[in-house]
Formats: structure tokens, C-alpha cells, sequence
């Protein structure tokens, strides 16, 4: 073995670099993974890249310098939308607000989620009860049809977007929590954490979270691409913030403007493909992380 | 009562079961476990043993009776259960469960310490424990994960983890009997050594007779929630009196009882405690008409541990014989 | 008669961590009508021993040797006769018989289900002998119609053991068949297996880490240590008078009550059992042996007799003479 550090501070980083180390190292096993790993690097170096690609002015209504829908060509390589603005400008600057609605969204909701999950499990008694019952009703409720009634009711905005999804998709990781913490609590270390004198929050910080986290950062990978998705099915219903350009709203000034009679497919593709990249890289690196930090799918042991 | 002494008194613990019926896990138990003596508590499973040993660590409340400690009674505010519970630690079966898989050697042993708030020289602390749980040099061991070591050092680690909190006592919950054989006797020597260096006391959970005769000195036979023989582990275990012990001893290889007395059937359920003396349907003296001149008492009447102090047994035929 | 008789068999798997030796030679034999015993902790072959009987091993293991039944080598019959074996010719009672047993059928179908694969009697005829075997065993007929969930343990051994008696076969291996159990259930069970021995003239190879045990109920013992044997003898010489280290170890980690040497002295052994992947030079007991002289770093004791034919060890000191306890 070598040199043993004994502060505890330094013990401590010791471990957490060794558990990092160990988490990677399995990560990067996950072939799969590390492709939706790269997808999704190169996507967001395009996002935050996006403002120095491509000037804001072309994303302006009366600026726009091309014709009414025209095909690719070398000063347009994806085509112009309905008033001449270039697609490949539009597609580079809607992925920001995807993304942003996206990974917002979930943030709201894993977190609604995790505390409401991790509550409800530990504490138990009518609190858990009616937690359980209230996020059953959440996760029951067709929720494309509840986010158009918020949306309709609160108005169009990018906070709302957000708010909207971020409600109709919290009961899931309050489940997945819930769970997980019933697992943990049952464990008999909890029990020796107990007879040493552990109070709930010692029990929740040292144990219980640690053990819940990995698997809701799991399923938040899972969930980003659902809430883009989401967005992009209000938006393509004309449900999103008219002044902001995302993937849905391109599809939906699309149709709106009937570029799939006008068989205007560079108008129709990079919007679509951007998102199902998008969603494809999630899952990728979701499904990965998920055999990472759920042993019963990576097989237990070394 | 003397300084440090763990004591429980008519201690009940019941569980409502579905369809309203009730389970008496532990129904009336008197026991006392004293610093610088090892008691063995022993039954078969399901006889309520780990439910009393929850109920004196205070995480099981009792329905009934008391647990004191040092002559105060238990008290169940949260305050009043941290304090007791840096007095008295648990060492629990199954050292793998016991440990947190996502925390290293010393994280788990400096846990005591820190939900204590013990902060001065926490990791002198620590390598203290570990070697006096015989994991040295305790250093080579500090980053180590539980999945890295063996069952052995597992429960030493679980050992030294109650260990740092410098306890009166030890409740052990069956700490052997989730590891090798061979590797039994070095984790009892060190309950031993515990004993008989520091003065520390220890109440040994088991289902193994042969554990009692090696380490403990007093032992307490339970059945069906309630204690039915207890004294000096030479006594009980090499002349037992109670008809229960003696069946239980009889089936050890080399047995002091010379004929094997193999019970019939098995432990009853706890919520269908029989009536009278509790170990009846199953008793080989009122089965053979041995104990026909206490027959309606054995049918009528409970019995309760009874006979000089240091030897008692709950049994009516007992009594007789010893009243006789 | 000789039942079954193991020549030098050898396993070894293939694993991640390379070649790991599990069975590093093993010479046995089981009359019929007598109880074998092996003796051993976690991870000294006994488990696969007893899969390799059955070839029941997963196909990465490597398996050398002869395993002879009635004088027929299993290892290299062919599958049709196998099964015919695995029916009739010998079978196996687990530990942990919750697992082994199908949670969403009776029990009393699953004892019959041998007795209906093996096509000799209609449905009606096997739930019947499915009901006396249970009775052999010890629990109620009406037991038939129960789930497993709804037994005990001890039930559920005894329905394990009415499933091994299913189709009449002339060995039974228990693999740890009474570890699970609490001291008096133990007894019963055992109690039920050597009555079967007594009563039908059936061979049993009883394994066991408990060598009390194994003493109170066999004739003959071995006690295996990291893939070897490295005691045989009457079992229970071997648990009361060891010609080994580590049957010594073993058998004091079992204190008789009364004996006042194990009392306030609890037996065992420093270190733990060996890693297979990565056993010693020399004799593999050597790390955690009190008594080891300068040869057994070097050289592998053999199995030789000692103290007459019926004993033998592997153990230098005690080929020696010396004694084996400190």
C-alpha cells in the first residue's frame, strides 16, 4: 500500500478522488456511453458557441438576407425559412433554448422530486401517505393535455415552459426516490447508524442521499430529453415563447407555413434531427450512468 | 442499582399483526447484563431475542415493562437516546449488511464520533479502535472499502466501530454466525479480552450453545419471548433443568444429557402464544407423565422465573422439585 | 460395496482472474448404506465437489479425474444417461431450500414433478407417492397443498429432502442441508437423514463447515482445505483427536459443552482461508499453521496413512508424529 494520508480532510479527498476514479473507469467501459458522451459535448460546445458562429442579427425577421424558402446552397448550407433567415442559424441558436428549458425543467423537478421522494420514504407515517397519494395523481395526469391547459391559463413565456414541465414530470423521480429509500432504510447499516446515536439528519445526509443520488442523476439524464421533447411538442403546438427561437417553434412556423407541401425538407430536417440527436445522446449517457451506479445491472461484486 | 448496569424489567414488546391479531415477540422478560460480565442470551429464531436486544438499545419501544441503565429508566426523547447509546453499542450479525458499501474503513469507524461530535484527534481515535479490534496496523486499513476485506475483518471493523465510542457495554447480535468457522474464535477472543482488560460488558445474542460455553459467563435460555432458565453457563448448561434446556443441550454432539431428547414440531407463532405454561404441546416431562403431579398447574398457570438467584427456572416441575 | 468413489478429481474455472484451482485432487469413496462426511469453510471446494457429481458445474470449469457411480464414470457418460442418473442414480439437497423451491407452485406438485417427468405414473398416482414421501419425512399430507412461503425452514428442508427421495436414488449428497436451521430442527432433520440411511441402504455424502456435526452423524470424515483433502479418518477420531492443524482448528471452533478446555477459550485460527486464485507455495495451511516446520514452505505434503489405515493426513508434523496442537 502506499504513503497513508491521516488528516481526515485529506482522507476524505482520498476517497472521493478513489470513487470518482472508480465510478469513471466503469463509465468509460459503457461503449454506448462515451458516444452519447461525445454527442452531447460537441451539442453543447455548439450551443454556448452559437452566439460567436453566428451573429444574433440573422435571427431578426427584417434583417434576414435570402429568399422565401430556399433550397441549401453556399451561402444558406441548410436553406432559409419563410422570410429568408438561413435554418443552420436557426437550428444553432434553438438548441440553447432547448437546452436551457430542457435541463432547467429537470433540475426543478429532480429536485421537487428527491425531496418530496426522500421525505416521504423516511418519514412515513399520513406525510408519506399523502406525498405517495398527491405524486400518483401527477404521474396519472396526461400531461401534454395538463401543460397546454397551464400554459393557456399562465400565458406564453419561457418561465412558465419550464414551471409547466417541471410539474408534470416531478411524480417520477418521487417514486424512484421513495423507493430507493425504502431500500436504503431497510439496510442493516442504517440500523448500526441508528444504535450509534444517528439522528434523521445524519441518517438522510451520510446514507441516505449518497445512496439515492447516483440513481437520480441516472434518471435525470433520462428526464432532460423528455423535457426537450415537451417543449418541443408546446412549441410546435404554438404553445412556446414567441419572442425566443427553439426546435419546436422552427417546426411549427414549418407548418405553419406549409413547408411539407412545399417539400421544403431542409426546412423540416435540421430542427427534427437536432432533437432526436439530442434525445439519442441523453438516453445514451443515462442508460450508462444507470449501469454505473445500479449494481443489479452491472452485476454484483468487484 | 450498581454504576453501568443494563437491566430490564417485565420487558414487553408486541406488534399488531393483520386481521387485528397480536404477536408478544418478547412477553415479560427480566434480565440484567452487568460491565465486566459476557451473558449469553440464547434461542432458537423466531423466540423474540433479537426483538429484546432491540428493545434494550431503545429502537424497538417496548409495550410494556421497563429497560434501565445504571438504575434510570430508558427515557425515549432523542436526546436522552443519543446519550444512552454512546454507552451502550450494538454489533450487529451480518458484517457486510452492517457496513455502508459506499464508505471506507474509517469513515464507518469515525461515524460514532461524529454523530457525537467528538472531533479531537479523530483519526488517533480510529486507529486506536481498529487495533484494538485487531486490524494493524490500523493505518493500512483506513481507505480500504468493505468489499475489499474479508468477513473476518468486516466485523472487526463493525467491532471497532462500537468500540471508538468507548462503550459500557456490547449487545451482539449472532456475531459470528455469518463467518468461516475457523475465524469465529479470534472475533469471541476478542469479546473476551474486551472483558477482561477493560471491564467491558456484553450481552452475546445466539442460537449456538458451544458459543456460550466459550466466552460467556452467565446465559439466559429463552422461549416464545420469555426467559425460561437462567444462572452461570457451568450450571445451566451442564446440569439444566429447565426441560426446554435440556432437550436443547441434549442434541449437541458429545452432550453432558447422555440421551438426545429430540423435540417434536417447532416454536409456535408469537401471536398464538398457548395457554398456561408456554412450552406445554411441546414439553417431553408432561408429554411422558413426569411432571403428572403438576399436570393442572402446567395446564392452568404461567410460570415465572423462580429459585435462588443465581439459578433460575421457570417451571412448575421444577419448583416441586425444589420446594420437595 | 463401493457407491461412489472420486479418482483424483481436479476442477478448475476460468474466470476474469484467470485459472482458479477449486478441487485440487480428490480421492474419496462412499459404501453404499454409510455416511461420508465433508468438512470445510466457504470456498474450500466442498460445493463443487458435490455439483461435479451431478455435472452440475457451469460449463467454464474445467473437470478432470473420475467420478465413478456403481462403477459407471460420470464424467464421461453420455447425456441421455445422465438424466437417467440425475432421476434415479443420485440427488442433492441444497441449503437455503427457499431458494431452491418454485414460490408460485405447492409443494406437493413439486415433489410429484420428478415422478410425472420421469413418466412412470399418471398424475393422480404421483400426487399420492407425493403425499407419503412427505409424510416420510415427517410432515402432514395435507402439507401437500401448501406454498412454500407458508412453511418454515425446517418444513421446507424436509420438502427439499422428500423431493431428493422423489425417484428412489441410491445417493444422497446434503450440501449444508441443516446450516440454516435452528439446534432442534437440526436434529429432527438429521435425525430423518440417517434413518433414511439406516432404514434403505442409500449412500450419503454429507457436507457440512460444522464438524461437530458431521462426527455426531457420519462414519467416515475429510476435511477439506483449499481444494484438498487433508484429513480422512472415523469421524469421530478425527473431530475429537485431529491429525491435521486445521481439523483441530476446525473441530475447537465446535467446543463440546463440559469440557472445561474450551471453556473461556474460544478455538480458532489467526488469518483467513486462503484466496484459490492465490494459494501459498508449499502447504497451502501454512500461513495460519502454529505448528509448520521449514519444510512445508517448500513442498505440498501428501495424503499418507497415519496411525494405521483408517487415518491419514497431510500434514508433515503429523506424518512425523508430532503433535498438531500448540
Amino acid at each position: 500500500m502506499t504513503a497513508v494520508p491521516t488528516s481526515p480532510r485529506a482522507l476524505r479527498r482520498a476517497r472521493t478522488r478513489q470513487s470518482l476514479a472508480r465510478s469513471w473507469a466503469a463509465y468509460r467501459s459503457q461503449r454506448a456511453g462515451m458516444v452519447g458522451l461525445v454527442l452531447l459535448s460537441a451539442i453543447v460546445v455548439l450551443a454556448v458557441a452559437a452566439p460567436l458562429l453566428v451573429d444574433q442579427s440573422q435571427l431578426s425577421v427584417t434583417q434576414a438576407t435570402g429568399g422565401r424558402m430556399e433550397p441549401p446552397s453556399a451561402e444558406f448550407p441548410l436553406g432559409t425559412d419563410e422570410v429568408g433567415r438561413s435554418i443552420l442559424a436557426l437550428t444553432l441558436w434553438g438548441s440553447r433554448l432547448s437546452l436551457i428549458i430542457g435541463l432547467t425543467a429537470t433540475l426543478a423537478a429532480i429536485l421537487v422530486g428527491t425531496a418530496v421522494g426522500v421525505t416521504a420514504g423516511h418519514v412515513g407515517g399520513w406525510y408519506g401517505w399523502v406525498a405517495l397519494r398527491v405524486s400518483d395523481w401527477f404521474m396519472v395526469l396526461p400531461s401534454l393535455v395538463v401543460a397546454i391547459a397551464l400554459l393557456a391559463v399562465l400565458g406564453r413565456s419561457m418561465g412558465t415552459t419550464i414551471l409547466v414541465i417541471a410539474l408534470v414530470s416531478w411524480s417520477g423521480t418521487t417514486r424512484l426516490v421513495r423507493a430507493q429509500t425504502l431500500t436504503v432504510q431497510a439496510r442493516p447499516y442504517l440500523e448500526r447508524a441508528r444504535a450509534l446515536g444517528a439522528g434523521h439528519w445524519h441518517q438522510m445526509t451520510r446514507h441516505v442521499l449518497p445512496n439515492v443520488l447516483p440513481l437520480v442523476l441516472a434518471s435525470a439524464t433520462l428526464l432532460v430529453p423528455s423535457a426537450i421533447l415537451m417543449e418541443s411538442s408546446l412549441a410546435w403546438l404554438g404553445l412556446g415563447d414567441p419572442n425566443v427561437v427553439s426546435w419546436g417553434s422552427i417546426l411549427n412556423r414549418a407548418s405553419d407555413n406549409g413547408a411539407v407541401s412545399a417539400h421544403a425538407w431542409w426546412y423540416l430536417l435540421p430542427p427534427g434531427l437536432a432533437i432526436l440527436l439530442v434525445v439519442l445522446a441523453f438516453m445514451m449517457c443515462g442508460r450508462a450512468l444507470e449501469a454505473v451506479f445500479n449494481p443489479r445491472l452491472r452485476g454484483e461484486g468487484a | 442499582m450498581a454504576e453501568g448496569v443494563l437491566s430490564a424489567r417485565g420487558l414487553r414488546v408486541e406488534f399488531g399483526l393483520p386481521g387485528g391479531r397480536v404477536a408478544r415477540a418478547v412477553d415479560g422478560v427480566d434480565l440484567d447484563v452487568a460491565p465486566g460480565e459476557i451473558v449469553a442470551l440464547a434461542g432458537e429464531s423466531g423466540c423474540g431475542k433479537t426483538t429484546l436486544a432491540r428493545a434494550l438499545l431503545g429502537l424497538e419501544r417496548p409495550t410494556g415493562g421497563s429497560v434501565s441503565f445504571g438504575g434510570e429508566p430508558l427515557r425515549f426523547s432523542s436526546r436522552a437516546l443519543k446519550a444512552y447509546r454512546r454507552r451502550v453499542q450494538l454489533v450487529l450479525q451480518d458484517p457486510t449488511g452492517a457496513l455502508n458499501p459506499r464508505h471506507t474503513v474509517y469513515d464507518a469507524v469515525a461515524e460514532g464520533l461524529r454523530i457525537h461530535g467528538i472531533a479531537d484527534d479523530e483519526p488517533g481515535r480510529v486507529a486506536e479502535a481498529l487495533s484494538r479490534a485487531g486490524l494493524r496496523p490500523p493505518e493500512q486499513f483506513f481507505l480500504a472499502y468493505p468489499h475489499e476485506l474479508s468477513g473476518g475483518q468486516r466485523q472487526r471493523v463493525v467491532i471497532a466501530g462500537a468500540l471508538v465510542l468507548e462503550p459500557d457495554l456490547l449487545v451482539a447480535d449472532e456475531p459470528v454466525a455469518s463467518l468461516d468457522a475457523s475465524v469465529r474464535g479470534e472475533i469471541l477472543s476478542l469479546l473476551l479480552r474486551f472483558k477482561e482488560d477493560a471491564g467491558l460488558g456484553a450481552l452475546v445474542i445466539t442460537h449456538d450453545l458451544g458459543l456460550a460455553w466459550s466466552i460467556a459467563d452467565r446465559i439466559a435460555i429463552m422461549y416464545l419471548g420469555r426467559v425460561v432458565e437462567q444462572g452461570p453457563v457451568e450450571e445451566v448448561l451442564t446440569a439444566p433443568r429447565h426441560p426446554y434446556t435440556r432437550a436443547l443441550v441434549s442434541v449437541l454432539p458429545d452432550s453432558p444429557v447422555a440421551e438426545p431428547i429430540v423435540l417434536a414440531g417447532e416454536l409456535p407463532d408469537a401471536s398464538r402464544i398457548p395457554g398456561g405454561c408456554r412450552f406445554r404441546p411441546r414439553c417431553p416431562a408432561y408429554a411422558s407423565g413426569e411432571a403428572a403431579a403438576v399436570r393442572e398447574r402446567c395446564e392452568g398457570e404461567d410460570p415465572v422465573l423462580a429459585g435462588p438467584e443465581s439459578l433460575r427456572v421457570a417451571c412448575h416441575l421444577v419448583h416441586a422439585r425444589m420446594v420437595a | 460395496m463401493t457407491l461412489l468413489e472420486f479418482e483424483d478429481l481436479r476442477v478448475t474455472y476460468t474466470g476474469s482472474r484467470g485459472r482458479i484451482p477449486a478441487v485440487r485432487g480428490v480421492d474419496l469413496a462412499v459404501d453404499a448404506g454409510e455416511i461420508l462426511g465433508i468438512a470445510g469453510e466457504s470456498g474450500c471446494g466442498k460445493s463443487t465437489l458435490a455439483m461435479a457429481v451431478l455435472r452440475l458445474l457451469p460449463r467454464s470449469a474445467e473437470v478432470t479425474g473420475r467420478i465413478l457411480l456403481d462403477g459407471e464414470d460420470l464424467l464421461t457418460m453420455g447425456w441421455g444417461r445422465l438424466r437417467a442418473v440425475r432421476w434415479t442414480g443420485a440427488s442433492i439437497v441444497f441449503q437455503g431450500a427457499m431458494h431452491s423451491l418454485n414460490a408460485v407452485h405447492r409443494v406437493g406438485r413439486q415433489v410429484a414433478e420428478p415422478i410425472l417427468v420421469h413418466g412412470e405414473a399418471s398424475p393422480a398416482k404421483a400426487a399420492a407417492r407425493a403425499e407419503e414421501l412427505l409424510e416420510r419425512v415427517g410432515l402432514p399430507p395435507s402439507r401437500a397443498r401448501s406454498y412454500p412461503h407458508e412453511l418454515s425452514g425446517g418444513q421446507r428442508q424436509r420438502v427439499m429432502i422428500a423431493m431428493a427421495l422423489a425417484c428412489d436414488p441410491d445417493l444422497i449428497i446434503a450440501d449444508e442441508a441443516t446450516t440454516a436451521l435452528d439446534v432442534m430442527v437440526q436434529a429432527q432433520v438429521l435425525e430423518l437423514l440417517t434413518g433414511l440411511v439406516a432404514e434403505r441402504g442409500v449412500g450419503m455424502v454429507m457436507i457440512s463447515h460444522d464438524l461437530s456435526v458431521l462426527s455426531a452423524v457420519c462414519g467416515t470424515a475429510a476435511v477439506m482445505y483449499a481444494g484438498r483433502i487433508v484429513e480422512r479418518g472415523p469421524a469421530h477420531e478425527v473431530f475429537a483427536q485431529a491429525r491435521h492443524p486445521y481439523s483441530a482448528a476446525l473441530g475447537a471452533a465446535f467446543p463440546v459443552i463440559g469440557d472445561p478446555a474450551s471453556r473461556g477459550r474460544p478455538g480458532g485460527l489467526a488469518g483467513d482461508p486462503p484466496d484459490p486464485a492465490r494459494l501459498p507455495e508449499g502447504c497451502s495451511f501454512r500461513p495460519r499453521c502454529a505448528v509448520a516446520v521449514e519444510r512445508c514452505g517448500s513442498e505440498s505434503p501428501e495424503l499418507v496413512a497415519v496411525q494405521g489405515a483408517e487415518r491419514s493426513s497431510a500434514c508433515f508434523v503429523a506424518q512425523e508424529g508430532g503433535p498438531v496442537v500448540l
